[in-house]
């Protein structure tokens, strides 16, 4: 076993093999988010070259893009990455333990709950905006648990759960819209946020926001990966080996609908991200769960930043929200999944 | 499946109290809103006009044509559904839900964004190829596989070809800088703000696209029998699907032209008529089309009351009725195809 590395701690609690292809991947993603994140901070209304940007970042510049880079362009990227993150581990942990490769969190609705709670906050609370994201955790909670109560006859299907999903974002769509038409017309401006996902108007205090729920969240979903890798042989064979699969399974749906819920909490729901990455990620590496999780979350963060890109560029002056371009991508990769799983 | 009216008969006089109450609802729903109107004031309103009274010029430029589009976007779509169940076997067929509307949506704000079209025939002529498009794509996506045209599949498809139009659609009207008022009013509907100018030209096809499936009824009813009986039976069955592709595109497409995209309608409304009148589709499609406009009068109704002073979009009334009917089905499981 010369291509792994295995990595273990004395009680065997956290136990990887990291092989080195895995480790390969992780460093060209690497090179390759970084690469992303230099082109986001370069491109925009006006090009600065990256060397410039570099001189800036860390004080050696001009000060002549200072305010454009830190104040406008960096949150915005940061914020576009972490994202990414949080929406490719949560449809990670979504389609292992539902055991579906067409699960994701705003397919099943999960996106459009969190959408309902975020703006309720917003309309009507008047405790700290640092709240947000409970707020819209809770959305999320609520409606995934609906959904699963919903799906629950004699077990949950994976194809009801899609169904029941379909219908309630349908009915949490309402609820959004109905919100934004009562809202005032401050808030409705930015409305289409909330419809289609956007980073605009993205800001330092929302990066430090978000954060720690999506790196605390991630590194908890590494630590216990390796009992998602047995549940997704079957609850029988998961229960055979010792796995309390009725807890671990509600565990996992608590995580991924905390990272999907914090995500939309800020940038209202992007869509398809959740699906397509963990899709590339096997599609690079295989089915270790270990190994997924900082590849997908990476491939997760370039999805959204490059989507950004694009929006913010292609038509100039305008704005697009972010949400358009991963929709482009991701529903014909959706179309081809559907493609490829049509003789299951 | 179990029905309520069995004899001809039952059938018949049932349809004439559905009609009496769809006039019922139109009527209150001319005289209900922001300001009530008393009936007697209706009345006058159409045999007695006078220009000087407000109330009597509310209800000819307001209530009486929201009533009407109502009423035939109301039709239209439930017989769209009615006839889209029919083509694909499946219960959860309906023009929103297989992207239909989201397409012809797409298209039409492309036609305002890019081409700077303002009048409600080129608008129509658009939405009929979006609906066209996104229908031949969703019906072409679902019937890949082994196992062909299965109810799931196809409801996948058209879950992410919605999601796709959707997502574009916003995109193009934030480019155009048309404002929310816009965004909303074609992505939830509504049947306000139109004049009866805006109606007139689709109205012929709407008409047009509905007789037709009127007069189906009998070769839906032997194309529901499986293929190969229908072909046995001398039936051309990819004309007749054709045909009926043709009135779904022409009545979907059409009542978004109209009014946006109102969800839900052509789902309810087929399973409404059904429960009553059985699989029999010369009876199903006169009922849908009466139940349809009543529903979609009546929730026009709610919708101006529910937030009063503000009134909600009608595509948000129908979405809340209609998402837990769709949750319904599901859990019943689509195996057990009508």
């Amino acid at each position: 076993m010369h291509n792994y590395i295995t990595v273990r701690t004395k009680s065997d609690k956290v136990s990887f093999q990291l092989s080195k292809k895995v480790a390969m991947m992780i460093i060209l993603l690497c090179i390759l988010l970084c690469g992303m994140m230099m082109l986001a901070l370069s491109v925009g209304s006006d090009f600065i070259s990256p060397v410039t940007v570099v001189k800036e970042l860390f004080g050696y510049g001009t000060g002549e893009y200072l305010f454009t880079i830190q104040t406008l362009r960096l949150p915005r990227v940061l914020l576009a990455a972490l994202v990414g993150m949080a929406l490719a581990v949560s449809g990670l942990i979504l389609q292992g333990i539902i055991r579906n490769p067409l699960a994701a969190p705003d397919i099943i609705g999960v996106t459009s709950g969190a959408s309902v709670g975020a703006l309720l906050f917003l309309a009507y609370a008047t405790v700290s905006i640092h709240f947000l994201p409970l707020a819209a955790i809770i959305g999320a909670g609520v409606v995934s648990t609906i959904i699963y109560l919903l799906s629950w006859k004699k077990g949950v299907t994976p194809i009801r759960m899609v169904l029941i999903g379909i219908g309630i974002s349908a009915f949490a769509k309402g609820i959004v819209t109905m919100l934004i038409v009562m809202g005032e017309e401050v808030r409705t401006s930015r409305a289409y946020i909330w419809l289609t996902g956007s980073l605009y108007g993205a800001n330092m205090q929302d990066v430090y926001l978000l954060l720690p729920w999506v790196v605390f969240l991630s590194l908890f979903t590494f630590i216990i990966a390796r009992v998602i890798n047995v549940k997704e042989l079957g609850d029988d064979i998961a229960l055979g080996v010792g796995v309390k699969v009725q807890i671990f399974r509600l565990l996992f749906l608590l995580i991924s609908v905390m990272l999907a819920g914090t995500a939309v909490a800020f940038v209202g729901g992007i869509a398809f991200v959740g699906l397509v990455a963990p899709h590339i990620s096997r599609m690079m590496v295989g089915r270790s769960f270990a190994a997924l999780i900082p590849i997908s979350s990476m491939v997760g963060a370039i999805i959204v930043i490059f989507a950004d890109i694009i929006g913010r560029t292609a038509f100039l002056p305008k704005d697009l929200p972010a949400g358009v371009f991963t929709a482009a991508i991701g529903a014909p990769f959706f179309i081809y999944l559907l493609f490829r799983t049509r003789n299951q | 499946m179990q029905n309520l009216l069995t004899s001809t008969s039952m059938k018949r006089s049932v349809l004439i109290i559905c009609c009496v109450l769809l006039i019922v609802a139109f009527i209150l729903s001319v005289a209900l809103g922001q300001t009530s109107i008393p009936f007697q004031l209706v009345y006058d309103a159409f045999f007695n006009y006078d220009a000087s009274n407000s109330e009597h010029v509310i209800i000819r430029t307001s209530r009486f044509t929201r009533a009407v589009v109502a009423t035939v976007v109301g039709a239209s779509l439930a017989i769209a559904g009615a006839l889209m169940r029919a083509l694909t076997r499946n219960p959860l067929a309906a023009p929103d839900i297989l992207g239909v509307n989201a397409g012809a949506l797409f298209f039409i704000v492309c036609a305002i964004t890019f081409f700077s079209m303002d009048s409600l025939i080129h608008y129509m002529w658009v939405a009929f190829l979006g609906a066209g498009i996104a229908g031949v794509l969703v019906f072409f996506l679902g019937s890949l596989g082994r196992d062909g045209l299965t109810p799931i599949k196809i409801v996948l498809a058209g879950a992410a070809i919605s999601a796709l139009f959707i997502s574009f659609t916003q995109g193009l009207l934030v480019i155009d800088e048309q404002g929310i008022q816009s965004v909303l009013f074609w992505l939830a509907g509504s049947v306000s703000g139109r004049n009866l100018d805006m109606l007139l030209p689709v109205l012929p096809f709407i008409v047009l696209g509905g007789s037709f499936a009127f007069f189906m009824g009998r070769s839906i009813n032997i194309l529901q029998s499986g293929d190969d009986i229908a072909k046995g039976l001398g039936q051309r069955t990819i004309l007749t699907k054709v045909v009926m592709g043709i009135i779904v595109i022409l009545l979907a497409g059409g009542s978004v032209a109209v009014a946006g995209s109102i969800g839900f309608i052509g789902l309810i409304v087929p399973h409404m008529a059904m429960g009553l009148v059985g699989t029999d589709y010369r009876w199903i499609i006169p009922f849908s089309a009466v139940i349809g406009s009543t529903l979609l009068l009546l929730a026009d109704i709610a919708a101006r009351f529910v937030i009063m002073p503000l009134e909600m979009p009608i595509g948000v009334m129908t979405a809340f009725i209609g998402a837990p009917f769709f949750i319904y089905i599901a859990r019943r499981g689509l195996a057990r195809n009508a």
